[in-house]
């Protein structure tokens, strides 16, 4: 020990001070989850949430037919349990003859990987952003905050729905749009938790450790503020699935033969008299996964802010 | 409102696709002398900052432009479909208020009741419901299955309706007229019900949940030692400070309204202004999607004034 200098002890420390943050961290988020076996809505969303992502990567063997495969001898056919079903098309086929149950489940591709997507862009858009400029403050605090307030003026949906039409449909204008002013909540949730985090006595101590500025967001303050990016994260999700649903809905998001459920609701929309399952079912679908996450996220937020816990 | 319409200008004129191609597409053989005279009757041969000089300077003389599609004034077009949409918004609202409002104070008056647990599922439920798809559910079951209500358009034909202030509903009643008032209310009555679904259902529970809070504060147990009856408890004690959470989510919810107002007017036929903003989008009609988007940020900034104005009327203690 006397041979270190006192920087030498100091580094140490440091390196210590990240193995601790980082066992807490892990020793949280064990904890997190056990917690959730507490909040059986919580953990009926999740499950299911789970179901619907093991469906979209399973699709290839489970879907009885190839989503884009048309069969007009077989177009229109109901529900196996209407008459006139069969039980080759379990629930029914659309005005092409595709298969709905194969659209469907191909359909929950569409939605999660856009939802989680756009998600997850907008949490390293908006988390980068927003950490940055809690923590420096200054003129890019300033330049980033008014940028965030003017997107804010619009609308989210008028806002994608602008961005697509002048994009042009397609996956990647899709992510584009619902990222573009998405990032934006991240942005003030971080900041302002970041702007919070800071003044606290581990900062300031990490800070008289010499640990580098980088560090310090990304090893002490990050793991402090991470439950409520996945809070909002996980409430947003749901949000940007019913948007991309929305655009697809609109003819401004995936476009068919692609099967997502937005265009597919809208499909059925002229043959709702006739063929009512067309729209119906794969909003059902739609409904139930996005009904999951919300259940999900609201006991993510009831577990991590006991204040906010429904009473 | 400035910044919203530079970005507006500026995104509209860097995206893909041309919209004197897209209008001489249609025509079919033109000679490059016509598409550099109807360049040049839009203004869209001069520079972008020149556009935007030029747009700008018209727009704070109230004119937006006239509408490539059309070929008629954007502000008359806006003032054309608003009726149609500020009718269907007022609608949307309404019914939020008054189904969420008593919903959230009976739950959180009989908290954990059947009743308390079946309004917050359900409001769960509206939340999490697509409205496009809501929509059309009310279409089949309101439309084809029960006939009780219209699944497209504004009015019926045949009612006669003379028109007055471009509100149905105002216009009816002014002429007396109750064939028209009857199936213009009928008309509005599933679109209303969609755009105003998600809304009641956040109303609902945030009222819940601020009611629950007041009715534990002490002016409330004081109203009660007092020996108040329970119903002024609530309705006069509780309730308005219970109000503002809800307020402030209205105001909220004001934008999100405005967009759905796009997807229910297509859904409906509506012939408002979110369906003359999807067309327009459509068609690259730029003037008419630039006025369009520019008077949706000037009602959403607005609806967020009011309700900061309406917050002084529910609680004296705030000020502007």
């Amino acid at each position: 020990m006397d041979k270190m200098n006192s920087s030498q002890v100091l580094l140490n420390n440091g390196n210590n001070l990240n193995l601790i943050s980082l066992k807490l961290f892990l020793r949280n988020q064990i904890a997190f989850f056990s917690e959730l076996k507490g909040h059986p809505s919580a953990l009926i969303g999740f499950i299911i949430l789970i179901l619907y992502i093991l469906m979209a990567i399973l699709a290839p063997l489970i879907a009885p037919h190839s989503p884009t495969t048309t069969d007009l001898d077989n177009r229109l056919l109901p529900p196996f349990w209407l008459e006139g079903g069969k039980s080759t098309f379990l629930l029914g086929t659309d005005v092409l003859g595709m298969d709905l149950l194969s659209r469907i489940i191909y359909g929950a591709q569409i939605s999660l990987i856009v939802g989680f997507l756009a998600v997850g862009i907008s949490i390293l858009i908006g988390g980068t952003l927003g950490m940055i400029a809690g923590y420096y403050r200054g003129i890019f605090d300033q330049i980033i905050s008014r940028l965030a307030d003017l997107l804010l003026a619009f609308p989210f949906l008028i806002f994608a729905i602008g961005m697509m039409a002048f994009m042009g449909p397609g996956f990647l204008n899709l992510i584009l749009a619902l990222t573009f002013k998405g990032w934006v909540e991240f942005f003030r949730l971080v900041r302002g938790e970041v702007m919070s985090e800071k003044t606290k006595e581990y900062v300031e101590a990490a800070n008289a450790l010499g640990i580098s500025k980088l560090k310090i967001m990304v090893v002490e303050i990050l793991p402090n503020i991470i439950h409520s990016i996945t809070v909002l994260g996980t409430l947003r999700l749901g949000y940007m699935i019913i948007m991309e649903a929305s655009l697809s809905f609109l003819g401004l998001g995936i476009q068919p033969p692609t099967p997502a459920w937005g265009s597919m609701i809208n499909d059925g929309r002229d043959y709702v008299m006739n063929a009512w399952w067309i729209s119906t079912l794969p909003g059902i679908a739609l409904l139930i996964l996005v009904l999951s996450i919300n259940l999900f996220g609201e006991g993510l937020r009831d577990l991590t802010d006991p204040r906010l816990k429904r009473s | 409102m400035f910044g919203v319409v530079v970005l507006v200008f500026v995104f509209m004129r860097f995206t893909p696709g041309d919209p004197v191609d897209l209008m001489m597409g249609k025509a079919g053989n033109v000679t490059q002398e016509q598409i550099d005279a109807l360049r040049a009757q839009f203004n869209l041969d001069a520079p972008i900052y020149v556009q935007l000089y030029d747009y700008l300077k018209d727009a704070v003389h109230g004119d937006l432009g006239d509408s490539f599609k059309e070929q008629r004034p954007v502000t008359e077009l806006i003032n054309q479909t608003m009726p149609a949409t500020i009718e269907l918004s007022v609608m949307a609202v309404l019914f939020a208020l008054v189904i969420a409002i008593p919903i959230g104070v009976y739950s959180a008056v009989k908290q954990n009741s059947l009743i308390d647990r079946l309004s917050m599922g359900v409001s769960f439920l509206g939340v999490s419901m697509p409205a496009f798809w809501l929509g059309i559910l009310l279409i089949l079951i309101f439309s084809v299955k029960l006939g009780i209500a219209p699944p497209q358009g504004r009015i019926g034909n045949g009612t006669g309706l003379v028109h007055v202030t471009g509100f149905y509903i105002l216009d009816s009643l002014i002429t007396g007229n109750w064939a028209a008032l009857k199936s213009s209310l009928s008309h509005l009555i599933l679109p209303g019900v969609t755009l105003g679904a998600t809304m009641a259902a956040i109303v609902a529970r945030v009222m819940r949940s601020s009611m629950l809070e007041v009715l534990c504060q002490d002016y409330v147990v004081l109203a009660r030692a007092k020996g108040l009856r329970e119903f002024t408890v609530i309705a006069k004690h509780a309730l308005r400070n219970g109000l503002i959470p809800a307020v402030t989510v209205v105001g909220m919810e004001i934008g999100a309204l405005l967009g759905g107002n796009m997807i229910v007017e297509t859904v409906f036929g509506w012939p408002g202004l979110g369906r003359l903003a999807v067309n327009a989008i459509f068609n690259r009609d730029y003037p008419l999607v630039q006025g369009v988007v520019m008077f949706y940020a000037f009602v959403f900034v607005m609806a967020n004034l009011i309700v900061d104005v309406l917050y002084t009327f529910i609680n004296p203690k705030i000020t502007i």
